[in-house]
C-alpha cells in the first residue's frame, strides 16, 4: 500500500528540500562532475511532489498502481538520487557513489538501477512520450495511477516534445499525465534566450494545454500549483515553474557556468553554509 | 526442408495483423502503434479488430518509438510499425535511450515494412537500405528478414513471445511463398533450402527466392550451390554458417541492403573470427531511383544471374 499522502507543511518541505540540495553540491563536488545548475532550480518541484502528491510505496517501488515521476532532463540526476534517497527508496550512502565506476548512480538515470528510476534518459525530449505509454497502459488496465513528467526548458528545443505534447490531448490522456517544466532560463550553452528564444507557456496552450504558471521556488506556490494541476480540467496540465539556475548557491545562481560543472573545496564550503541558512 | 510451398503470393507485410491477431488470442498482452502509414504496415488490420489496443500517433515515429517503451515498462509487448525508411530512421536514438538500453532492452518490437528498394516507384527516399545496419547496432535487437509470407507471420509470432527488443522487416511486393504451413520459423535458426557442395547461397527476405533460381542455373552448368535462407541477422545461425563454409569452402552473401551492417555484414564476422572463407557480397551499395518493383531488381542487379557469376568468381577463390 501507499504511504500516506497526508499534506506534509510547508515549513516541513522547505527543512526537506535544504537536505536535498546539500546533497546535490556534495555529490557533484564528490565526482567532480555532473550537473547541479538544473539539479538545484527543480529542488521545490521535486519535494512538493515526492513529499504531497505522488502516491508510492518505497518499500513497493514496482507497485502497479504507483503514480510515475519520469525525469526528461536526465541530466538533472543530482536532484533525482537525491529526492529519492532522501524519500526513502534507498541509502542517502548511496548518493557518495555518484558517477562512479559500476553505480547503479549514472550520471543519466538507468531505469530500474536503483528503485524510483522509472525510466533511462539523458537524451532529451523523450520523457512525454514515454509517459504516454504509460498513461495509455493504465487505461487499457483499468489502473487510475498518474505519470508526472518533469522537462527543462532547454529540452523543450526538441521536437519530440511536440509530437507528444500533440498526443496527450489527442488521446484524452490527461487526468494521467501532468507535464512540469523547470523555466530556469539557462542550457548547456548559455541563456537561452540567446541559443533559442522560445514561450513556453504560449507555446503549450497553442498545443491545447491548461498552462499552470508559478514561482518554482516559492515552496507553497508549487504545492498549490501541483494540486491545481491534480483537479480535473477540460485540457491536460503543464506548469511552468520560473526558476532560477543554481538557485540557494549565491555564485551558482543564474551563472551557466554551473550547468555541468563541479564547485572546489571552498565553494562546496560556502555552498552548504549558504544552503543551511535557507533561500532569500 | 526444400522449397515445395503452393501458396499464392503474397506480401511479407501481410502477415503483420494476422500475427498480432494470433499473439492476442495466445494471451500475449499485446498493443501496436501506427505512424500514419498503417494502410501501407496493414496494421490498421489489428486495429480494426482491437480497437483500444490500436493507436495512430500520427507522423511522429520519435513519439511512437517512446510511446512503446512506456508501455513495454507498464508490462506490454508493444508493437510498432512504419516504413524501414522512417523506422529505425527517424527514431533511432529514441530506440538506442528509450528501447535498448533500459534493463537490457525494452519488450518493443519494430515491424518495418516497405524494406529494401522493392517498395518502388517511391524512389530512393522511400528505399531502406541502412535499416540492418542500424537496426543490428542496438544491443539487445533481434532482427529478421523473413522471406515469404509464411516464414514473416511465424517470425512475427516468435518475437512476440519474447520479452527482448526486436526488428522485423517486411517487404511491399507480392512475391512466390517458399514455405509451407510444415515449416516451422526459429529465431536465430537458419533453413537450408536446398543442398550443395560447391559453393553456399546465403540470402535473406526477398533474395531467398532469387538465390533459389541462382542454384538452379547453376546446377545447369554442373555447379552444386547451397542455399540458406538466413532469416535472423542477429543472433546469426554461426552452426549454419561455419558448416557452409567447410562443407562448401566459399559464400556468396544476397541482400535486398548494403553491403555494409547487414547480413553480408554478420556472415564475414563469423567467418573472419572462426574460419576464414573466400566470400562474395551481393547488394545495394548506391541510391535508388523510381521503377517497378521488379524492375528494381534488375537495376540494382539483384538477379540470379549476378548471383551465379558472384558464386562462380567466389570458387575460382578457393585454394
Amino acid at each position: 500500500m501507499p504511504t500516506s499522502l497526508a499534506p506534509v507543511s510547508v515549513a516541513e518541505l522547505t527543512e526537506v528540500a535544504k537536505r536535498v540540495r546539500a546533497n546535490i553540491v556534495q555529490m557533484v563536488y564528490d565526482a567532480q562532475s555532473g550537473h547541479p545548475g538544473g539539479s538545484l532550480s527543480a529542488v521545490e518541484f521535486g519535494v512538493s511532489l515526492f513529499w504531497n502528491h505522488l502516491r508510492c510505496d518505497t518499500s513497493n517501488p514496482e507497485w502497479p498502481d504507483r503514480d510515475r515521476f519520469i525525469l526528461s532532463k536526465g541530466h538533472a540526476t543530482p536532484f533525482l538520487y537525491s529526492v529519492l534517497a532522501e524519500r526513502g527508496f534507498f541509502s542517502t550512502e548511496l548518493l557518495r557513489k555518484f558517477r562512479t565506476l559500476g553505480s547503479p548512480l549514472q550520471g543519466h538515470p538507468s531505469m530500474g538501477a536503483v528503485p524510483g528510476v522509472e525510466m533511462s534518459s539523458g537524451s532529451l525530449g523523450q520523457g512525454l512520450s514515454f509517459a504516454i505509454g504509460h498513461a495509455l497502459s493504465g487505461r487499457l488496465d483499468r489502473r487510475d495511477f498518474r505519470c508526472w513528467v518533469m522537462m527543462g526548458d532547454g529540452e523543450l528545443n526538441e521536437g519530440q516534445v511536440w509530437e507528444a505534447a500533440q498526443a496527450v490531448p489527442h488521446f484524452d490522456l490527461g487526468d494521467r499525465v501532468i507535464a512540469m517544466v523547470d523555466r530556469n532560463g539557462i542550457q548547456n550553452d548559455g541563456f537561452g534566450d540567446k541559443i533559442m528564444k522560445i514561450h513556453p507557456a504560449e507555446m503549450w496552450r497553442g498545443f491545447g494545454w491548461h498552462v499552470i504558471e508559478c514561482d518554482g521556488h516559492d515552496m507553497a506556490a508549487v504545492d498549490q500549483a501541483l494540486s491545481e494541476a491534480e483537479k480535473p480540467h477540460e485540457k491536460p496540465r503543464v506548469i511552468v515553474g520560473y526558476t532560477v539556475k543554481g538557485k540557494g548557491v549565491s555564485y551558482m545562481e543564474n551563472n551557466p557556468g554551473f550547468h555541468g560543472k563541479a564547485p572546489t573545496t571552498d565553494q562546496l564550503a560556502q555552498a552548504l553554509e549558504e544552503i543551511a541558512r535557507g533561500l532569500k | 526442408m526444400t522449397a515445395t510451398a503452393t501458396a499464392p503470393a503474397a506480401a511479407t507485410r501481410e502477415a503483420y495483423p494476422v500475427a498480432l491477431g494470433q499473439l492476442v488470442e495466445q494471451g500475449v498482452d499485446v498493443v501496436a502503434l501506427d505512424a500514419d502509414l498503417s494502410a501501407s504496415t496493414m496494421g490498421y488490420q489489428f486495429g480494426d479488430k482491437y480497437p483500444e489496443r490500436w493507436h495512430s500517433v500520427g507522423i511522429a515515429e520519435a513519439n511512437m518509438v517512446g510511446i512503446a517503451a512506456g508501455y513495454a515498462a507498464a508490462g506490454k509487448t508493444a508493437f510498432i510499425a512504419s516504413f524501414a525508411s522512417f523506422l529505425p530512421g527517424r527514431c533511432f536514438d529514441q530506440l538506442r535511450t528509450s528501447v535498448a538500453q533500459p534493463k537490457g532492452g525494452l519488450n518493443v518490437k519494430c515491424v518495418a515494412s516497405h524494406g529494401g528498394v522493392t517498395v518502388g516507384e517511391d524512389g530512393a527516399s522511400a528505399q531502406a537500405i541502412e535499416d540492418l545496419a542500424l537496426a543490428t547496432s542496438l544491443i539487445p535487437f533481434d532482427v529478421i528478414v523473413p522471406a515469404d509470407y509464411e516464414s514473416a507471420r511465424q517470425a512475427i509470432v516468435a518475437v512476440g513471445k519474447t520479452t527482448r527488443p526486436a526488428y522485423v522487416r517486411t517487404g511491399r511486393p507480392k512475391i512466390a511463398a517458399i514455405y509451407d504451413a510444415m515449416y516451422r520459423f526459429e529465431i536465430g535458426k537458419a533453413s537450408v533450402l536446398r543442398p550443395g557442395n560447391d559453393v553456399t547461397l546465403i540470402a535473406c527476405g526477398i533474395l531467398v527466392g532469387i538465390a533459389l533460381e541462382a542454384s538452379a542455373q547453376l546446377a545447369n552448368e554442373g555447379i552444386s550451390a547451397r542455399v540458406i535462407d538466413m532469416a535472423t541477422i542477429k543472433p546469426i545461425d554461426r552452426d549454419a554458417v561455419l558448416a557452409a563454409a567447410r562443407e562448401t569452402g566459399a559464400i556468396v552473401t544476397a541482400e535486398e541492403h548494403q553491403t555494409h551492417g547487414g547480413l553480408g555484414t554478420a556472415v564475414a564476422r563469423v567467418l573472419a573470427d572462426s574460419l576464414p572463407t573466400p566470400i562474395a557480397f551481393v547488394g545495394v551499395d548506391r541510391y535508388g531511383t523510381s521503377g517497378k518493383w521488379d524492375e528494381l531488381l534488375g537495376y540494382f542487379e539483384l538477379t540470379p544471374a549476378r548471383i551465379a557469376a558472384a558464386a562462380k568468381e567466389v570458387i575460382g577463390r578457393k585454394r
